[in-house]
């Protein structure tokens, strides 16, 4: 399965139809995402604010396809996810959607590299005999040396540029950052911004996550959670 | 590198981080392998032991005259081959000729005149089973240690084990018959049996053997033989003769009976079968004992790799391949348990089937080793079993709630 996805430039890339998630708890139901309608388009870099609590980062599990919604429905290049077996959603996440986290998300045991090769091996089924993965690293500032490592023996910068690496080696058109540089100091933090920006003029669809308004300008435009809606 | 090189380092990296673990994991297997293949090799030691015992007299059919009891399973010690027979139960000549005819195509027939009677040798009075026997027979069945076959009425051989109670030796006389009832019949030993054991058609290990004339000469009733032997050239004949046999001589009405060794065979081998299952069986508690540790290894592994399977998940891990990991994981021990169980079975099954059997005679034998092999399998596939659920379950995790795990 490809997981090549196509926004018309009249139709959005991703579109949400008052998405509603409720997570039911003994307590009584809560309803993290409440009648939530947004169109995404192709190209598009949207940031996602909110406090604590909001809803965004429910909004991106959605978006990312590791979530369903509990009504409504999320449209990926047209297609209604709610249409998709777990083995096509998974093959989107492979294939078309790169998901950067705040906490990296890299398997210690894998080294730099093999984190970089495990979605590539997934989707091609054969290793990387062109280079491109170390090319791909080194654009990420990640020498051949640093990406013998395993991620514990990396910064959390070099961390998180190993994370990109490994959302975009199956060519992604769509990029979910969930708080990418929550983890970083300021300096890394506004490199790690650069490359998703650079990313995004490349023309990859950016959604991100993020409560820092500073992280947040970078993005083309802005929407606010708030209790689950869109405020 | 490629993507199931991935997935197995990931399986097999929580078995090294989790040696100990993992170690008594492979231990219950290891346990279960040794005690199964054991137990195994075992029984079919036992039973390729005796089957190759009994095969020695496999070949012999005993007819007898029946007495309302049907034929096969083992003659009572009591029988010709060890004592008195009842005078009233025996086999006409005519019948003996009727046997002669249909089983002396697949072998040797000979009748049988036997008598438990006392003998006096010097001032040592004792009893004795006294066989007669077709003079050109006796070469045929019977081997000899030293001297030679009886030629006249007034010559006998006799068993290795009376001639070593009473300290007969070739040229010794035997006066058979009690002295003090009457006259007695002066026998001398030209020939000593070679040790033969218990069997179904001669016992003559305590036996004196002469010919057909001396019995008759000493007990009368010429023609009427206590039983029929037949020493079958092919064992597979068996059946054949037996049903021959008896269709032909109980048409009108049940005349005799035929004895047919291969049944008590069939039974023996049939018991120690039954016993080396249940055996097996109870080895096999041992096995389960290792699967519910598999699986408790398996659990926590699971629980342990949440994170891990949620980032796997996220990033496009189809849920097989992540029920493969984990059956991976599950197999690695399998293999592991299973192999060196089989290496521990070999030595230990050796031990134990020395002692048990107390011989290693068949120990290399096909039908003793494929025990090694079915305890291996079994392993394993306990393993993997014990292995499918803590993978269907990690596979079916929630990416999210897996992510969310710390």
């Amino acid at each position: 399965m490809s997981g090549e996805v196509k926004g018309m430039n009249d139709q959005p890339l991703i579109e949400l139809r008052n998405v509603t998630k409720v997570y039911p708890l003994k307590s009584g139901d809560v309803i993290a995402l409440d009648d939530v309608s947004v169109s995404i388009h192709e190209g598009d870099f949207l940031a996602i604010m909110g406090p604590s609590g909001s809803g965004k980062s429910t909004l991106l599990n959605q978006l990312g396809c590791l979530d369903r919604p509990t009504s409504g429905d999320l449209l990926i290049g047209g297609r209604n996810t709610r249409e998709m077996g777990d083995q096509e959603l998974t093959g989107l996440r492979l294939n078309t959607i790169g998901y950067i986290f705040q906490k990296f998300n890299l398997i210690p045991l894998l080294s730099a590299y093999e984190n970089v090769e495990y979605p590539y091996l997934m989707k091609y089924r054969k290793t990387d005999d062109t280079g491109y993965i170390s090319r791909l690293l080194a654009g990420m500032g990640i020498d051949d040396a640093l990406a013998a490592h395993k991620p514990p023996e990396l910064s959390g910068g070099q961390q998180q540029r190993v994370a990109i690496a490994r959302a975009l080696v199956n060519d992604p058109q769509i990029l979910l950052c969930d708080e990418p540089t929550g983890n970083l100091d300021s300096v890394t933090g506004r490199q790690i911004m650069e490359m998703i920006r650079t990313l995004n003029e490349q023309g990859r669809t950016v959604l991100m996550v993020t409560h820092d308004p500073t992280v947040a300008q970078c993005a083309k435009r802005k929407i606010v959670i708030k209790d689950g809606r869109i405020a | 590198m490629k993507i199931k090189d991935i997935i197995f380092r990931l399986a097999l990296r929580s078995i090294r981080l989790h040696f100990l673990r993992s170690t008594l994991a492979v231990l219950g297997i290891v346990i279960g392998v040794v005690a199964i293949a054991t137990m195994g090799m075992m029984g079919a030691n036992m039973t390729l032991s005796v089957t190759d015992q009994l095969s020695e007299m496999g070949n012999i059919l005993v007819v007898k005259e029946s007495s309302g009891g049907g034929g096969g399973g083992m003659p009572g010690l009591g029988g010709p081959g060890g004592g008195p027979s009842n005078d009233e139960e025996y086999i006409p000549e005519d019948q003996f000729k009727d046997i002669d005819r249909i089983a002396s195509k697949y072998g040797t027939v000979y009748g049988l005149y036997s008598e438990s009677d006392t003998i006096e040798v010097g001032e040592d009075t004792r009893r004795a089973t006294i066989y007669g026997l077709d003079e050109s027979v006796i070469p045929e069945i019977l081997t000899l240690t030293d001297g030679s076959y009886p030629k006249s009425t007034s010559s006998v051989i006799i068993g290795p084990s009376l001639a070593e109670r009473l300290d007969l030796t070739l040229g010794s006389k035997i006066d058979i018959g009690d002295s003090d009832e009457g006259p007695t019949t002066t026998v001398r030993v030209v020939g000593i049996i070679e040790e033969r054991g218990m069997s179904m058609d001669l016992n003559t290990d305590s036996a004196i053997i002469g010919s057909e004339k001396l019995f008759t000469g000493i007990y009368g009733g010429e023609g009427d033989y206590d039983q029929v032997n037949i020493v079958l050239n092919d064992i597979n004949d068996a059946e054949t003769v037996s049903t021959e046999i008896t269709d032909q001589l109980n048409k009108k009405e049940e005349q005799v009976a035929v004895q047919d060794s291969s049944h008590m065979l069939e039974n023996i081998t049939s018991t120690l079968g039954t016993m080396t299952t249940f055996v097996m069986a109870i080895a096999g508690i041992s096995l389960l004992v290792a699967a519910v540790s598999i699986f408790n290894v398996m659990m926590m592994s699971v629980t342990e790799r949440i994170r891990e399977i949620g980032i796997l998940r996220s990033i496009g891990t189809q849920k097989n391949e992540v029920r493969k990991m984990f059956i991976y994981e599950s197999a690695i021990l399998g293999v592991l348990g299973a192999v060196i169980g089989a290496v521990a079975s070999l030595t230990i099954g050796w031990v134990v089937v020395l002692a048990m059997v107390g011989s290693t005679e068949y120990f290399l034998a096909p039908a003793s080793l494929i025990y090694v092999p079915f305890a291996m399998a079994i392993g394993l596939i306990t393993c993997v079993i014990s292995g499918a659920y803590p993978a269907w379950s990690a596979s079916n995790l929630d990416p999210i709630e897996a992510l969310r795990a710390e």
